[in-house]
């Protein structure tokens, strides 16, 4: 029996092995076009990989096709999992480039970005980032561009934000060992206190769901907003210690908040949150019915949109990244990554989602503005407040 | 009078979660007084009696799910100590300590698998989850209710352990495990029960620490699991009106740490004590000296 | 027995197969192109070797000492950190410490010696800070041995496994951030060229840690872990043994740290968590606890496994099999239900506590031709010992079940089966709470 049982597996993972070789090259050539997404489907920002993985997986859907130089590809997508995990980031990045895809999107969250940069860079695979807002991302890699602001804009952005409503103090919390939010944090306290501002600063230790204490902090230092751009996951235990302990500043946060696990936090509940973002939902009809309707069709769509249908900013995005993808590729002609990396840095692309793109000379997107949304805690559904500036 | 007024809402947070992490230090301090094993796995336990009660109450009422959950948690925790440990129990104590690891390894990834990575929300019990006003602090109704119910538990917990067969049993075992099995003791029964007491009380501890911190996902159990065994370790182990003393301490230094601005180090800290304890008084507060024999 | 090898054939025989491996590995290096599947092979080479010299360092320290110790992640980590730290290029200072005013440390030691060293220099300039890696984590392994050697079995797993925690939480902390970096990535260090150079130093640390098992050392050190009273009583210094194999198994794990972090081109603390301790535990477990090779074989399939071979079951196709319940994270399922099923059934794990020895590879080869003859007539045995087995269980179920009925029959008829033991008082000297 034991016997038996070792010899099933000893030739299943030959089997495997063998597949795991072979299969890459077998369907590279013909008229198929492969598109890495490199985003987290589990670990800390498993939810926010998952809804940006959605828009890329609609977009597909929308738009399955390409005509490069004169010939119909049709798009196939390879998504690999890099478990919100620097360290598992690398051998994820190196699995999509082995399996011989024509440009990566991705990813949620700046670390696994910065950590699978030079895996892409080695290979010459042109990334576009589609919410990595880490300036690390993009400044040194010359095959990274991106498709979103940047956190010095962001950070900018909310400090202005906060002071222009009569926000003097403000309480920072960020997660140890996570670059996002650390990082901007750091350029809002930066800006904050430029404008004159005071800040107090803390970090929570990794796997922590204990925010009693930090809500208290902020509460016993008499802060006017409690700043807290930290994954969903987090968002959602600090909205409910907020309402149980009846915080009574606003809580403000950048990009990652903008998405239903927030909404439906806060729903019902006395708290007030203000979130900066990429795109406003009914800025564009057709685009929010259509994948509504996707999402509602498709259980697993919706399971992994985390149960309803309210389209968040990073599912936007990853719509726009898919079709900036494609528009590289025809201006490149070519499906070769080397050829949609010398056609990216002047490529422009208008009639998105969420704005044209275009990009600057570190390969970042040239965007200026900011939406700032506030939750409204009776529907459960995001209100617009304005525009906002860096200036 | 200013000092309580700043530090009331730190000192009810810190009991309220320390007696979540006793309702699983008993499981781990029981567990270990018997088979001298840190059940790694136990943690998980509770991080999947979180799970599947979020997935019970979308189809049954608040009380079956609740009576429910227990029961998994039994079945869970039994299960795991016939399939994992039993077979494994006359081998080195580090193969029983891997077999724990394993365990803990596979719950975890199985829960990865099962929530796709995503967190979930754990159902809201709107009568632990009302807001209270306590002298000057705010705080949700599970945090009172947490160290009444603890201390209720733990009585009857030592009542049973002190004057029933089945407690004098355990005593027993824990003080000579092969002395006991020669006098008639049934070994597997009295480990089985120890597994269902413990897993038991780690599933009452999974609906008051989530529904005071309403987000669970895999690796939710790891740390209140690696921090109720340190209460244990700091009660001494075996004991378990040590394992509840220890839990209490640490919840409450630790918001304590929080409040103070070294939130860094609130984890760190809990490893800090284990290892003073162990160096200063290897056999914790309530602990006995064991002496071992060639 | 077979006549067996001299030792200078083995000794030449072991040197022709490492070499050839490593040509091997440096001639696929660069000859893959980055677009080649064939790529996920060097990846797994160079982290499987990695993972192979911290495994063997766990287990000389698990296996060979007989010290359950679970803090090797918390020492990858300083062994990385200290390498990166010391090796990013002054240029990248600024960008790499953005939130720290390009940090303290400004220099890097692989500059200054490659300017005046050359090519020598530069790779003189990344093993000196790897070196100091190591270095580093022993001189910390030794203060926390002192209080922490002491203890027992489990107490020194928990210990260890929350010094680990402790070091993480430190060097993420803010304050620290000028020289850690903080909470922030670092990068841009320098890194090896080519997958020939983790295996290079992979293969050589072992080798120590192999001589090291062999000498007198290693048989004091099996000897703690047989019986620890014993020992004493034959002369080994305890707690001499016990700190030293502590010291030694960390400053391997430092420098695997420091491989690590070549490798992966960017360290953040994060990862360094207790799950990465678990796996290289794993890893050992898979190998054979007390086997050096099979650590490194373990490694290898771990790192293959879990990173090439069952990608598959996470994008819904593998083997040419699809199936709905091949989403995210059923690959983790999978490999953690195999890792329990050796765990249970092969506790011995692939190697037991054998070594690689080419005089039993070359029996193990001639006997084949023998066995493959005899296997028909084997089987035959087997069958018939399986047979025979069924039926004295059968019998002996027979025989039990007409022992129950004839109790039975006495229970009825009011006999009395044995005599009870007799529940005293006295039992209540067992009790513990109960004083």
């Amino acid at each position: 029996m034991k016997k038996v049982l070792v010899i099933m597996l000893t030739l299943l993972l030959s089997m495997s092995m063998l597949a795991g070789c072979g299969g890459g090259s077998s369907s590279g050539g013909g008229d198929t076009i492969k598109i890495g997404v490199f985003e987290p489907a589990s670990g800390d920002n498993g939810a926010g990989g998952k809804q940006e993985t959605l828009g890329i997986q609609y977009a597909n859907q929308v738009q399955p096709t390409v005509e490069v130089g004169g010939k119909e590809y049709n798009v196939e997508l390879v998504i690999v999992d890099n478990e919100s995990d620097n360290a598992k980031a690398v051998t994820a990045a190196q699995s999509l480039v082995s399996q011989n895809v024509s440009v990566v999107l991705g990813s949620y969250g700046s670390g696994v970005s910065i950590a699978a940069a030079d895996v892409f860079a080695d290979a010459g695979m042109p990334a576009i980032g589609v919410t990595c807002t880490n300036p690390q991302v993009t400044a040194d890699c010359e095959q990274y561009f991106r498709i979103c602001f940047l956190d010095p804009f962001q950070g900018t952005v909310l400090a202005n934000y906060a002071w222009e409503n009569g926000m003097k103090k403000a309480y920072c919390l960020s997660k140890l060992g996570d670059d996002y939010s650390v990082g901007l944090v750091n350029y809002f306290v930066e800006a904050f206190k430029k404008l004159g501002g005071e800040v107090v600063e803390e970090q929570f230790p990794d796997k922590n769901s204990d925010f009693t204490s930090y809500v208290a902090n902020a509460k016993k230092a008499g802060c006017d907003v409690f700043f807290s751009p930290v994954s969903t996951e987090a968002a959602a235990l600090i909205i409910d210690q907020a309402e149980a302990q009846a915080l009574g500043m606003p809580i403000l946060a950048g990009d990652t908040w903008d998405s239903n696990v927030i909404t439906g936090a806060a729903q019902g509940k006395n708290v007030e949150v203000v979130v900066t973002t990429f795109y406003q939902e009914g800025g564009n009809a057709d685009f929010d019915k259509g994948i509504k309707e996707w999402i509602e069709g498709d259980s697993t769509a919706m399971t992994n949109n985390g149960g309803n249908s309210d389209v968040a900013a990073v599912t936007a995005m990853g719509y726009d990244a898919y079709f900036v993808a494609l528009e590289a590729m025809k201006a490149a002609g070519s499906t070769a990554p080397a050829d949609i990396l010398a056609a990216l840095p002047d490529l422009t692309v208008s009639n998105l989602v969420c704005g044209d793109v275009s990009f600057n000379e570190v390969g970042d997107a040239n965007k200026t503005e900011a939406f700032v949304k506030k939750c409204n805690t009776e529907t459960g559904a995001w209100d617009f407040l304005k525009k906002q500036s860096a200036e | 009078m200013g000092f309580i007024h700043t530090w009331l809402p730190y000192i009810l947070a810190g009991i309220a979660v320390g007696g979540q992490y006793a309702l699983i230090a008993i499981g781990y301090t029981m567990v270990y007084g018997i088979l001298r094993l840190i059940n790694f796995a136990h943690g998980d336990v509770f991080m999947w009696s979180g799970l599947i009660m979020v997935y019970l109450i979308t189809i049954l009422p608040l009380w079956a799910s609740v009576i429910l959950v227990i029961l998994f948690a039994i079945v869970l925790g039994t299960t795991i100590e016939k399939v994992a440990y039993r077979p494994l129990r006359s081998a080195p104590r580090m193969s029983i300590m891997i077999s724990a690891i394993g365990v803990s390894y596979l719950l975890q990834n199985f829960a990865l698998y099962i929530t796709g990575g995503l967190t979930k929300t754990y159902p809201t019990i709107a009568w632990l989850q009302k807001t209270v006003q306590i002298g000057s602090a705010t705080t949700k109704m599970v945090t009172v209710i947490t160290p009444i119910l603890t201390i209720v538990l733990v009585f009857l917990l030592v009542m049973l352990i002190k004057h029933t067969k089945i407690g004098m049993a355990m005593r027993a075992v824990s003080r000579d495990f092969e002395t006991s099995s020669l006098m008639g003791i049934d070994i597997n029964r009295v480990i089985t029960v120890t597994f269902v007491i413990g897993c038991g009380l780690a599933a009452i501890g999974s609906v008051l620490y989530f529904s005071n911190y309403t987000g669970i996902q895999p690796m939710s159990g790891a740390m209140p699991g690696l921090k109720a065994f340190v209460a244990a370790v700091f009660g001494g182990i075996g004991s378990v009106p040590g394992a509840v003393v220890g839990a209490f301490i640490i919840g409450v230094c630790e918001n304590i740490i929080k409040g103070t601005g070294w939130t860094t180090f609130s984890d760190a800290f809990t490893f800090v004590l284990l290892i003073v304890i162990l160096m200063v008084k290897p056999t914790g507060l309530f602990g006995e000296k064991n002496i071992d024999k060639v | 027995m077979e006549k067996t090898l001299n030792s200078k054939t083995k000794t030449a025989l072991s040197a022709i197969c490492i070499a050839a491996f490593l040509l091997i590995v440096f001639a696929l290096d660069n000859t893959i192109s980055a677009g080649s599947s064939w790529k996920m092979l060097i990846t797994v080479i160079e982290k499987g070797s990695i993972f192979a010299l911290v495994a063997a360092s766990m287990n000389l320290l698990n296996g060979f000492t007989g010290l359950f110790s679970l803090g090797q992640a918390g020492f990858m980590l300083i062994g990385a950190y200290t390498y990166a730290i010391f090796t990013i290029p002054a240029a990248s200072h600024d960008k790499v410490y953005q939130y720290f005013d390009g940090g303290l440390i400004q220099w890097s030691i692989v500059e200054i010696l490659e300017d005046k060293l050359g090519v020598f220099g530069h790779y003189l300039g990344m093993f000196i800070p790897m070196i100091g890696a190591g270095l580093i984590v022993a001189l910390i392994a030794f203060l926390i041995g002192i209080p922490v050697l002491r203890l027992k079995s489990d107490y020194l797993a928990i210990a260890t496994l929350g010094f680990a925690e402790i070091l993480r939480a430190f060097f993420q902390w803010n304050t620290l951030g000028p020289i850690t970096n903080g909470s922030n990535v670092l990068r841009k260090y320098t890194t090896y060229g080519n997958a020939v150079f983790p295996v290079i130093i992979a293969g050589i640390s072992i080798a120590i840690i192999l001589l090291l098992i062999n000498s007198t050392y290693g048989r004091a050190f099996r000897a703690i872990r047989d019986d620890e009273i014993a020992a004493e009583a034959m002369g080994v210094n305890l707690f001499k043994h016990k700190e030293m194999s502590f010291v030694i198994s960390s400053f391997f794990a430092g420098v695997s740290g420091a491989l690590l972090a070549m490798f992966q081109t960017t360290i953040n603390a994060t990862p360094f968590n207790t799950v990465m301790t678990y796996e290289i535990l794993l890893i050992v477990v898979i190998g054979g606890i007390g086997s050096i090779t099979g650590s490194i074989i373990g490694a290898f399939l771990f790192t293959a496994a879990s990173e090439w071979w069952l990608r598959g079951l996470d994008a819904g196709r593998w083997l040419g099999i699809s199936s709905s319940l091949m989403r995210p994270g059923f690959r983790k399922v999978v490999f953690a239900v195999l890792i329990m099923m050796i765990v249970l059934f092969y506790a011995q794990g692939i190697m037991g506590s054998k070594e690689f020895s080419w005089d039993r590879f070359f029996a193990w080869i001639k006997s084949r031709p023998e066995a493959l003859k005899t296997l028909p007539a084997r089987r035959k045995a087997k069958s018939a010992a399986k047979k025979e087995a069924r039926a004295s269980k059968a019998a002996a179920k027979a025989k039990a079940k007409a022992a129950k009925d004839e109790g039975e029959a006495k229970k009825a008829s009011g006999e009395k089966l044995f005599t009870p033991l007799p529940v005293s008082d006295e039992i209540m000297i067992f009790g513990k709470e109960g004083k």
